[in-house]
């Protein structure tokens, strides 16, 4: 019983995925920047889910994929703030504008 | 039921559009926890979304997993680094109107792309349900080699962010 | 019978004296005068039989080939006439006596051996001179005997006037010897050999038969030759080096300037007598010359003061008779004369060297009664005098009696004339020298004589022998032998001797020394009231005809302007070409280190610019802010996919 036509749940995927990457592109906070890589990476999931449910002959490829993704995006999200936490720590700052000395 | 249809139809839309405007709210709220509140309800919508694609199993690991853990600890992170009264500087920085001019344009050619792209939407994938069993058999069978190598990868993870994360003391002998 | 192959030891024997002398001289120091005069007297020994046998009327001739000129063999050889003969026999011994006299005179000289081996040279040229069938080896020893005549002159080489004096003896005679070169090479055109013997055949054979010569360009070698001969005989007007030529030693002067090279151009002119007298014209010219020359000389002879200088003009005059004999066809006179001149000439350059070396003076006026005290040489001085005087029964006067004749017989009245008052100079001023010099009181009471060493009054009373009998053989004592003997070769007009011409010439010499006798030994008054009331001729005859100054101011004066000319043109053109060329690769290299500087480096500086700048713009892109990747990573993924979903 499904009601939606593929391509809306893609444009919305679409718009969140866009949503997303103004995040990570324009925050100043890097935990800012992890969270909108956090909505990509969901955005990235909803396509998955959707292609399985709508095209796909296996099912369950869809899913088993997406479930890998949030493991990721956790270990992800686990390991970057971490390092969040190493810089806040030597670097009393987390505005990524301030952390530039690979600069020319 | 056309009416029970066309309810679906419309919940969903809505809560698309909420997922939309959380999402929205992530991008822009400058005090950070309110941003870190804002993704949860994002990620729970999202989990809605798919119950309604039928992936319930999903549904549930996501708010598991996403809604549970990682904005957990995006929170504790969110604790650990920062003066919550520092909410006056502003989010965002000089690449704003690039990035904004360069996601329109993506935006609209992808959506161009979706519009035109004949998706080849089968009968079969629409009446196909999955069961969890269905996805513990695929997990531990098809897929078992991305099962072991996810085990390892959160092993790693878990050791690293460890090791990152640690009070740089001079060294106790361990 | 004898074989005359031996003649080549002849020059060869001096020719090694010279060679040794001069590489081993410094060792020999005084044994170089014995080398030469040992070699020299050897082939006087050697070659005496060989001329007695071509007196006795013997004829040699030898010829080998030097080298082959495109199947022409360019042969050289020698010839043994009776002209070769006599006149190797007279060089042979005065020239052995005057070296044995050298050796006493340098005696001390630092130069000594080398002196020596220069004469040995000198005696090699001349002999070859002497014995060569061609005009080419005449020619070669021709000019050997110009270098060592210059080599000797100017011996005293630390004295200006030396040098000045053998440079002007070389010069003067190479303008002669120009003509000689110009005049055999014309000979060589017109009757195709340089060899003696074969010209003479040539020549007499086309005399016989009428055939046509080329008379016009044998006439103009005759007379370019002739050229030769006023220039090394120091005929008028290229007699002008002889006076001065006694800035050398004195036996140079004896044997090189007074018996044996300026001998050498009458030698030539008897040795192309047949081609002289085969051309119309050449022959009066001669006599001219000759004449001219004969009475000039003993003009400027009566005035002069030197010793030396008044017997180099007495030479020149002589020459000039002998120049005049042979103009005069008088082959056998010529060379009659030339042989009793060797001989009395070399005996009174000698003698005077002897007085030089016993005064240590030259200048007679400074002299005066050094008969007591130099007795061997003034006896043989005076006996010399007489000679040259014409006394018979000495030798000259039978030679000089032969050409008078010879001017006499052949109706030129006025060459007679001028002839006789000539001999009158000469008698005149030998013994005006004689009177001044041994006789009377001693003019300079600082000059100490004393009389010469053996070495050197041998050779001069050998000479002073010589001088007396060497006249026999063309008096009528022996029947004129002497001149048909020479008339052997070539056949000239002979003339009947004639008393009237001998009286003349008897006369003339006896006056001429009476009044010598009579100013210089009592009334010296007169010679002073002579020059006193004849300025003019006074002044020509001391100050030489003013030749010297004429010469000086019209020739050398602009060859020396034309030189300083090219030298300059040689300066600013050719060296300016060279200086400027290094000038301009001066300015090319400057240009090329502009270029270098500015161009070349600043091509590779602005490389260095060019990179700079743009890694400045460039390293912009290094920001370090990990959001700007981001972007461009992102900007540049949307690129692509915008342009590959164009493309489909």
């Amino acid at each position: 019983m499904i009601v939606l036509p593929l391509s809306h749940i893609l444009i919305f995927s679409l718009l969140l995925f866009a949503i997303g990457i103004y995040g990570a592109l324009v925050r100043r906070n890097i935990i800012g920047i992890l969270i909108s890589i956090e909505l990509m990476l969901n955005a990235a999931n909803i396509n998955l889910i959707a292609f399985s449910k709508y095209t796909s002959l296996s099912p369950e490829t869809g899913q088993i994929f997406a479930l890998f993704v949030i493991a990721i995006a956790a270990t992800a999200a686990a390991v970057g703030l971490a390092i969040v936490l190493a810089l806040y720590r030597i670097r009393k700052t987390v505005q990524a504008n301030e952390v530039n000395l690979l600069k020319w | 039921m056309p009416i029970l249809e066309i309810a679906v139809k419309f919940g969903t839309y809505a809560v698309m559009a909420g997922i939309l405007i959380f999402a929205l709210g992530v991008v822009t709220l400058r005090n950070l926890f309110h941003c870190a509140l804002c993704l949860a309800a994002a990620l729970i919508g999202t989990a809605v979304i798919y119950v309604v694609l039928q992936a319930e199993y999903l549904a549930a690991i996501q708010i598991l997993l996403y809604a549970g853990a990682v904005v957990t600890l995006i929170i504790f992170a969110i604790m650990l680094t920062e003066h919550l009264a520092e909410t006056t500087i502003r989010q965002n920085n000089s690449q704003s109107p690039l990035a904004i001019t360069g996601l329109l344009g993506l935006v609209a050619l992808l959506t161009v792309l979706i519009l035109r792209t004949p998706w080849p939407v089968t009968q079969t994938a629409l009446k196909a349900k999955v069961s969890v069993m269905g996805l513990g058999k695929a997990l531990m069978g098809t897929y078992a080699f991305p099962f072991e190598v996810i085990s390892i990868i959160l092993i790693a993870a878990l050791i690293g962010t460890v090791v990152i994360a640690k009070k740089d003391d001079p060294e106790e002998r361990l | 019978m004898v074989t005359s192959d031996q003649i080549l030891l002849v020059p060869l024997l001096p020719f090694l004296a010279f060679v040794t002398n001069i590489l081993a001289g410094r060792w020999l120091k005084d044994r170089a005068a014995w080398l030469s005069i040992a070699a020299s007297s050897l082939a006087c020994v050697i070659a005496l039989p060989v001329c007695w046998a071509v007196f006795q009327g013997a004829y040699f001739a030898h010829q080998g080939t030097w080298l082959m000129l495109d199947a022409v063999p360019l042969r050289f050889g020698y010839l043994m006439d009776p002209l070769s003969a006599t006149l190797l026999f007279m060089v042979t011994v005065v020239g052995t006596l005057i070296q044995t006299y050298a050796a006493g005179y340098m005696h001390g000289d630092p130069r000594y051996s080398r002196f020596f081996a220069y004469v040995s040279l000198f005696m090699f040229a001349m002999i070859t001179l002497v014995i060569s069938d061609n005009y080419l080896l005449f020619f070669m020893s021709w000019e050997i005997m110009g270098l060592c005549s210059y080599l000797l002159i100017g011996f005293y080489f630390e004295k200006d006037s030396a040098a000045n004096a053998s440079l002007k003896a070389f010069l003067t005679t190479r303008i002669g010897d120009v003509g000689f070169l110009l005049g055999f090479l014309t000979l060589f055109a017109a009757i195709g050999t340089l060899n003696f013997s074969e010209m003479n055949g040539l020549l007499t054979e086309a005399h016989k038969t009428h055939a046509a010569l080329n008379t016009g360009l044998l006439a103009v070698a005759a007379l370019f030759i002739f050229c030769g001969t006023i220039g090394k005989s120091a005929q008028f007007p290229l007699h002008v080096w002889l006076p001065d030529a006694m800035e050398g030693p004195t036996p140079v002067s004896a044997l090189i300037h007074a018996a044996t090279m300026v001998a050498a151009g009458v030698f030539l002119v008897a040795r192309s007598f047949t081609l002289f007298m085969a051309v119309p014209n050449i022959l009066p010219v001669v006599t001219a010359i000759g004449t001219i020359t004969a009475f000039m000389a003993a003009f400027i002879a009566l005035t002069q003061n030197d010793i030396k200088r008044v017997l180099a003009y007495s030479t020149i005059s002589q020459l000039g008779y002998m120049v005049t004999a042979l103009g005069l066809s008088g082959l056998g006179a010529g060379t009659f004369h030339l042989i009793t001149h060797a001989f009395f000439k070399a005996l009174l350059f000698l003698g005077a060297g002897s007085v030089i070396h016993g005064a240590h003076v030259q200048d007679i006026r400074e002299m005066g009664g050094l008969f007591r005290k130099m007795p061997h040489t003034a006896v043989t001085f005076i006996i010399a005098s007489l000679a040259l005087a014409g006394i018979p029964p000495l030798s000259g006067f039978w030679s000089k009696d032969e050409i008078l004749l010879a001017a006499f017989g052949s109706g030129n009245f006025l060459v007679f004339g001028v002839l006789l008052l000539t001999a009158f100079m000469t008698a005149f001023y030998m013994f005006r020298l004689i009177f001044l010099t041994f006789f009377g009181t001693a003019r300079n009471a600082g000059v100490h004589a004393h009389e010469s060493p053996a070495l050197m009054t041998v050779p001069l009373w050998c000479l002073a022998v010589g001088s007396i009998l060497i006249g026999i053989p063309g008096s009528p004592l022996m029947h004129h032998w002497f001149q048909r003997f020479m008339a052997q070769t070539v056949h000239y007009p002979e003339y009947e001797p004639s008393a009237l011409v001998m009286a003349c010439s008897i006369v003339v010499a006896v006056l001429g020394i009476t009044l010598a006798g009579v100013i210089y030994l009592e009334k010296k008054h007169w010679a002073v009231t002579v020059a006193k009331n004849f300025p003019s001729f006074y002044r020509l005859s001391f100050n030489k005809f003013y030749f010297d100054e004429f010469y000086s101011a019209y020739i050398v004066k602009p060859f020396n302007a034309l030189s300083r000319i090219l030298f300059g043109f040689d300066e600013t053109v050719i060296d300016g070409t060279v200086n400027n060329t290094g000038r301009a690769t001066m300015f090319l290299s400057g240009v090329k280190q502009w270029i270098d500087t500015y161009i070349v480096d600043g091509a590779v500086n602005f490389m260095g610019t060019l990179v700079y700048f743009l890694n400045s713009v460039t390293k912009r892109i290094q920001t370090g802010f990990i959001q700007n990747y981001l972007l461009i990573v992102f900007l540049s993924v949307l690129a692509f996919l915008a342009f590959e979903l164009k493309l489909t």
